[in-house]
């Protein structure tokens, strides 16, 4: 039972009987292959993918080289001249169609091999991202046959092979953003899910299998670094899709430099969420607390720089802190769990040393008492005061459950702070002036604003950055642009 | 005897001199002086990206029917001074009737381009229909400052049609003319009368090798437009670009063709989400 005031508490079942989601109604295989032309293709090497929770093996999948992402390739351009290439937009959107639904059906087991494989709450994975990745399909279907409503005058053509690789903070659901579009506009695909969550989208080639999907169509690549980087610059590659760190970005930007390649970039960020004097108080707490602690603030839009209004700034600490004592992180495969487990042991480093600058910079650094689980990837959600614009931790981004607090006076101080930096991702505002939320999302120099509301995601809704938080737009009409030429 | 003019950069609304007191040659086809161009500096081209980025705020947040109309203003004062654009590119070696083709041409882009200022963005905006109880809309911004090469041969279509699709979303531009650069900076003349704020477009003379990599590496520069057949070209700039994701528009080395998706290259698009609710 729940206590009615929160305090110091064990994270991991302290105050709640534990309720953990069964994984005994589906099978993982102990050794994955690699999906190149509708067949499961041996890898000549092999490599464990753990669960961060309690670092145990999973199962083992293939490393694709140089010469298996080729082979993918190829079985894509294959298909992309052969029958996925020949189909008419409704035939195509009938498959989309019919892998949604599927999804659908097993969403529960997607779910849990995602919280496994990713340590992300059980609770985000079966509410948010296996929802979204059936969504994303379903809404791409209705594209495939409506493409030149979407650009008039335009006569858009697909591209051809696209090239993809995707993050380990949302594994499916960035599957799915980057599949979806892809298909709809005709393409054939070439995926690279990140090294420490692949196997939902194995299970997502499984499905592929099961809905008839066209040999080639979709290849899936499990690899680390070299393996992406092998798709990226693959010669027989007409578009790369990469969703990842602006580092990394910036570094497949050179690497198409003077081809005639295309590319999207989903990159890091640093949002500002704004808290105005006027604002709904414990609404806004929520929203600071979805913004910066949903999937363990493995989000690059993740609200990670607080802006509070100085008049307001003791009492929304105070109730921040209060609200942050309640939050459970511990099991991933359990209900009640708000924070789950730190991804890898390379990402828990980095965290780490991020706060430590923090603490040496001279931010105020506050954490609920309690102690984490001792095996596996823990952090504990965190929160810095006496934060100044110079400091790394309000520069660059953690990725993890880190927040950075500012006060601000008035709204042109709150827009020129959060709009310095090179990220421009997403933002927030809360306030219950209709015209000073017009005055700060128009302001704000990101891709997505919420307002009084942070971290909300849908198929419809386009989805990409300003500046270097990258190039292009996935979701909604604007999505489809990048996969079509003109 | 006749004056002649003196050709100058254009940056910030008014006409200096290159800071590095180097020229360029311009000479008719019977080998007679035309100008002692100004041959623009690394040092020049960051004074116009300052002039550009200090116009920026104002002419994004410039209403779209303003824009629409200083565009249209632009083609009504090009078409004002007709005579003087075709003498001066039959000087440059053109013949008379393609010189009136080309003021024609010029003028019509304009006209098109002002039309389109308060459009595109319905054209290119969406009201997203979101599964949850929120309203939910992604409409284009303007990208900021664009650094525009235009094509090699510097005639006015060629030069017009770069420009007008970038300024009339909301960005502000800084240009490296087409060789010898003279009707560009007459152009400028055009631009300075017809309400164009002070830096919203900033002109240079110059050499592309010299230059090019400026406005590929420059940090704040937001974009790239790059008119060129040059593959040497295309690889720099989209190298050097990528220090801070710069957007690249590659164009053909000619007049780009009439589209509203020309606007769109140099749009970005945000998406703002709010709750329905009381």
């Amino acid at each position: 039972m729940a206590k009615t005031e929160p305090g110091p508490h064990n994270f991991i079942f302290g105050d709640y009987a534990p309720a953990p989601e069964s994984a005994d109604h589906f099978k993982i295989k102990k050794s994955y292959d690699l999906f190149i032309g509708g067949k499961w293709v041996k890898a000549p090497k092999q490599f464990e993918t753990t669960n961060p929770a309690t670092g145990e093996v999973i199962a083992k999948v293939g490393e694709a080289g140089k010469k298996e992402v080729g082979q993918a390739v190829k079985a894509a351009r294959k298909a992309f001249e052969g029958e996925w290439g020949q189909l008419s937009g409704a035939e195509r959107g009938k498959y989309l169609f019919r892998i949604a639904r599927l999804i659908q059906e097993r969403s529960r087991e997607l779910a849990v091999v995602e919280s496994m494989d990713c340590g992300k709450p059980i609770r985000e994975s079966r509410d948010i991202d296996i929802p979204l990745v059936a969504a994303h399909f379903f809404y791409h279907a209705g594209w495939a046959d409506k493409l030149d409503y979407a650009f008039p005058g335009a006569k858009p053509k697909p591209l051809g092979v696209v090239g993809q690789v995707i993050p380990w903070n949302f594994p499916l659901l960035m599957a799915a953003w980057k599949i979806a579009p892809a298909l709809a506009c005709g393409n054939t695909v070439v995926l690279k899910p990140a090294e420490t969550t692949p196997l939902t989208a194995l299970k997502l080639a499984e499905i592929f299998e099961d809905a008839g999907l066209p040999a080639g169509t979709v290849n899936i690549v499990t690899g680390a670094g070299e393996t992406g980087q092998a798709v990226i610059e693959h010669s027989d590659v007409d578009k790369v899709a990469f969703t990842g760190s602006t580092a990394v970005g910036k570094a497949i930007r050179r690497a198409v430099a003077g081809t005639d390649k295309k590319f999207t970039l989903e990159l890091g960020g640093k949002a500002a969420n704004i808290v105005f004097e006027d604002a709904p108080i414990n609404e806004a707490v929520e929203g600071i607390i979805n913004g910066i602690f949903f999937n363990q603030g493995h989000v690059c839009c993740a609200g990670s720089r607080l802006f509070v209004q100085e008049s307001i700034a003791d009492k929304v600490i105070k109730k921040l802190k209060k609200r942050m004592e309640t939050l459970i992180v511990g099991n991933p495969l359990d209900k009640n769990t708000d924070i789950g487990a730190i991804n890898s042991t390379e990402q828990l480093a980095r965290i780490k040393a991020l706060v430590n600058v923090g603490k040496k910079e001279g931010a105020c650094i506050w954490q609920p008492e309690g102690n984490l689980p001792r095996k596996g990837n823990w952090f504990k959600p965190t929160l810095f005061t006496e934060c100044a614009q110079s400091h790394q931790i309000v520069q660059e981004e953690i990725f993890g459950p880190v927040l950075a607090i500012q006060t601000f006076r008035t709204p042109q101080e709150a827009l020129d702070k959060a709009n310095n930096t090179p990220y421009g991702l997403s933002g927030g505002v809360w306030t219950d002036k209709g015209s000073k939320v017009f005055k700060m999302t128009t302001g704000l120099n990101a891709g997505v604003v919420w307002a009084n509301t942070f971290n909300k995601f849908d198929p419809t809704s386009p989805f990409g950055g300003y500046k270097e938080s990258g190039i292009g737009r996935e979701g909604g009409v604007h999505g489809l642009a990048v996969y079509l030429n003109f | 005897m006749m004056i002649k003019k003196t050709y100058k950069l254009f940056i910030g609304g008014k006409f200096p001199r290159t800071e590095s007191g180097r020229i360029l040659d311009v000479r008719g086809k019977n080998g007679e002086l035309l100008a002692n161009a100004s041959w623009a500096s690394r040092k020049d081209f960051r004074e116009a990206v300052v002039a550009a980025r200090k116009a920026s705020g104002g002419w994004a947040k410039a209403s779209a029917y303003l824009k629409g109309q200083i565009l249209y203003r632009i083609a009504e004062m090009l078409e004002g001074r007709r005579a003087q654009f075709v003498a001066e590119l039959v000087s440059q070696g053109l013949p008379a009737a393609k010189g009136e083709q080309d003021v024609s041409k010029a003028i019509d882009l304009l006209v098109h381009y002002a039309g389109w200022s308060d459009k595109y963005q319905a054209l290119f905006s969406s009201v997203n229909p979101v599964a949850s109880s929120h309203f939910n809309f992604s409409a284009p911004e303007p990208t900021g400052v664009v650094g525009i090469v235009a094509p090699k041969r510097g005639s006015l279509p060629e030069l017009v049609s770069a420009l007008a699709p970038v300024i009339v979303g909301g960005n502000t531009a800084v240009i490296l003319a087409g060789e010898n650069g003279l009707t560009a900076i007459s152009f400028a003349e055009v631009l300075a009368t017809s309400d164009v704020p002070a830096g919203v477009v900033n002109i240079l003379t110059g050499h592309r090798d010299e230059l090019i990599p400026e406005f590929a590496k420059h940090m704040d520069v937001n974009a790239v437009l790059l008119c060129s057949n040059d593959k040497a070209e295309k690889k720099l700039v989209d190298l050097e670009s990528a220090e801070n994701l710069k957007r690249v528009s590659h164009q053909k080395d000619a007049p780009l063709k009439e589209s509203p998706y020309h606007i769109f290259d140099f749009q970005e698009t945000k998406t703002t989400w709010h709750p329905i609710g009381v």
